[in-house]
């Protein structure tokens, strides 16, 4: 027997899901910087759910844009352009751009072509991020990004206080944004797409610019995801626009469920609360549990927590 | 000049060994398989184990290598692959990233973190004169290895009964299965013939690549490289790539080092461009 619930008392659901992350503010006053990871690493995997659930195209190469976001943010701070909010816009267009030109690359390929390139571009940036050391600080991190204070008035503090606040707004209002995305006709045709190419092809639709669009949208977000963590932590590290970020958000969005708003939000919670809680083992010892993870799920079958939990609830079709 | 293109020749001849079983498992049963490393791996610490702990001779290490990639092989193919031929390719890549995990974490839990230190037998020591150039005896060997081994599997697909039968399988599976061919055992004898093939390339790479538990991850680009810049399905394809990505990667190194791996990843993205189904594509 299947639980009904109505779309209203869905919507119910997510403004409270919401006011519970909010609330969070007060509940853990102390773990706020980690909330604040956790709801960057929510808008990544998001991000990448536009381009792997909802288009379906297959990459592993999209801490790309991650980093590519992070190091314009971080670049900016450095030399002199503290401004958060434009700094993030700046990151946006950017990264957009860039996802934009690289959807060319990625979509007219068959799904390892897609793969390859990428992956080769994320290991791209990755080398050129490495090599332009005394630009990007290579292997050692940028260091000295100072971001300024919000508005002119609310500095970023040691707890995380104006960084959760400032965090939650971004993340939400991107968030909002891609709902209403997702809603439109042109959500629909990329969940057509994902579906059954061919058949949206035979009705008209122009797949491929469809999924373009939808790789630049993605890639935008990842963009504003990383330029958050950057001007969060003030600093930018190798690590965030590597192979391995990639596939971790993968791993993220993986156990949240794919192909739905907010499995990248729900993994992001699971995965970085299950990892703040063993982050004391040996890193090898987190990587062979993950790896069993992987195996496991892939055994099991796919579909994640939201996957699970459209098995139980089913939510009333309105006509 | 000259011992540039030497050296890239034996680069390349290593990345054929391990990326030519990616290359027939991909083109048989288009899976994406990001674990390939992880059987080179496993064969260059089985090469090593043998050599360093038990003192057998460089020839039987090599044995060993390629055995141990096999036997890794073949186990994980019954335990997982085999499974999931048919799922979607995103399976396909959760499964092997999370292999590789498993692999990486555990080689650090096994051998440590470090390089692991290898001698070459004396005979493949120092230099010998080739054409007026003096080229290093362990390259040489790496080409005449990967020489052989070409030769061989050329034979094995083009003249033999069980090549026929990949041929068939990889041009039009269906087909294939309805004319008797038992397709799901050709999938499991190919595929630990490639790991095998990884295992042997893992172990001679020994005293050209090094071998460290990051080993799948570092060089799991360079095989997809070969695999996708050639053409997935044949054998020449990867062939021809992983030459070209040798001596363009070592022929980068050289002259202009600033670049580091740049100019191998700007080469794939340029040949994929061109040739989105690779330079040699499979037929059909």
């Amino acid at each position: 027997m299947k639980l009904t619930i109505s779309p209203r008392q869905l919507l119910l659901i997510e403004v409270l899901f919401w006011i519970i992350i909010a609330a969070t503010y007060f509940i853990f006053p102390d773990r706020l910087v980690l909330i604040t990871q956790i709801l960057i690493a929510g808008l990544f995997a998001v991000s990448l759910d536009i381009a792997l659930g909802y288009a379906g195209i297959l990459t592993v190469g999209h801490a790309a844009f991650f980093g590519a976001g992070a190091y314009l943010a971080g670049l900016l701070a450095k030399y002199g352009w503290g401004e958060p909010f434009s700094a993030l816009g700046l990151a946006l267009i950017v990264c957009g751009v860039l996802g934009y030109l690289l959807s060319y690359l990625v979509v007219k390929g068959a799904e390892l072509t897609r793969l390859m390139i990428t992956i080769g571009i994320c290991v791209m940036l990755y080398e050129l991020a490495n090599r332009f050391s005394s630009v990007t600080g290579g292997a050692d991190g940028l260091q000295g990004v100072v971001i300024d204070p919000l508005f002119g008035l609310f500095e970023f503090d040691l707890w995380g206080k104006v960084g959760f606040i400032y965090t939650l707004s971004i993340v939400l209002l991107v968030f909002l944004g891609v709902r209403l995305m997702l809603k439109s006709p042109f959500g629909l045709a990329l969940k057509g797409i994902h579906d059954n190419p061919r058949r949206m092809r035979a009705i008209g639709s122009p797949v491929d610019a469809r999924l373009r669009t939808a790789y630049c949208f993605s890639a935008a977000i990842a963009g504003v995801a990383g330029a958050l963590l950057a001007q969060n932590t003030q600093f930018v590290g190798l690590e965030m626009i590597g192979f391995n970020r990639s596939a971790e958000i993968l791993i993220v969005l993986i156990l949240g469920g794919t192909g739905r708003l907010y499995g990248g939000i729900i993994g992001a919670i699971l995965y970085m609360c299950v990892h703040e809680f063993f982050a004391d083992l040996n890193p090898q010892f987190w990587m062979f549990w993950l790896g069993i993870f992987l195996i496991v799920i892939v055994m099991v079958g796919r579909g994640g927590v939201l996957g699970g939990l459209a098995r139980i609830v089913r939510i009333k079709e309105t006509r | 000049m000259g011992i540039v293109i030497f050296d890239g020749l034996a680069y390349g001849m290593l990345l054929f060994l391990i990326g030519v079983g990616l290359s027939i498992t991909l083109g048989l049963m288009n899976f994406v398989n990001l674990a390939h490393g992880a059987f080179a791996m496993v064969g260059g610490y089985a090469a090593a184990l043998t050599m360093v702990h038990w003192q057998f001779p460089f020839p039987a290490a090599l044995l060993a290598g390629f055995i141990a990639g096999a036997l890794t092989g073949a186990c994980l193919e019954r335990l997982f692959f085999c499974r999931l031929y048919r799922s979607h390719p995103l399976d396909h890549v959760l499964l092997s990233i999370g292999i590789v995990f498993v692999f990486v974490s555990g080689a650090t839990w096994i051998f440590g973190p470090t390089m692991q230190a290898f001698t070459p037998p004396t005979w493949l020591r120092g230099q010998t004169r080739l054409f007026g150039l003096d080229v290093g005896t362990y390259r040489l060997f790496l080409i005449i290895v990967g020489a052989c081994v070409l030769a061989l599997l050329l034979l094995l697909i083009n003249k033999t009964r069980f090549g026929a039968m990949i041929r068939a399988s990889v041009d039009n599976q269906r087909v294939a299965n309805a004319l008797g061919v038992k397709v799901e055992r050709l999938f499991f004898l190919t595929f630990s013939l490639g790991c095998g093939l990884a295992g042997l390339g893992g172990a001679l790479g020994l005293g050209m690549l090094g071998l460290d538990p990051t080993f799948p991850l570092k060089y799991m680009i360079y095989f997809l490289i070969v695999v996708c810049v050639g053409g997935a399905g044949t054998i020449m394809g990867p062939f021809v790539a992983a030459m070209l990505v040798g001596i363009v990667d070592i022929a980068g190194k050289y002259y202009i080092p600033q670049t580091g791996a740049f100019l191998i990843y700007v080469f794939m993205i340029v040949i994929l461009l061109v040739r989105p189904r690779g330079l040699i594509p499979k037929r059909g």
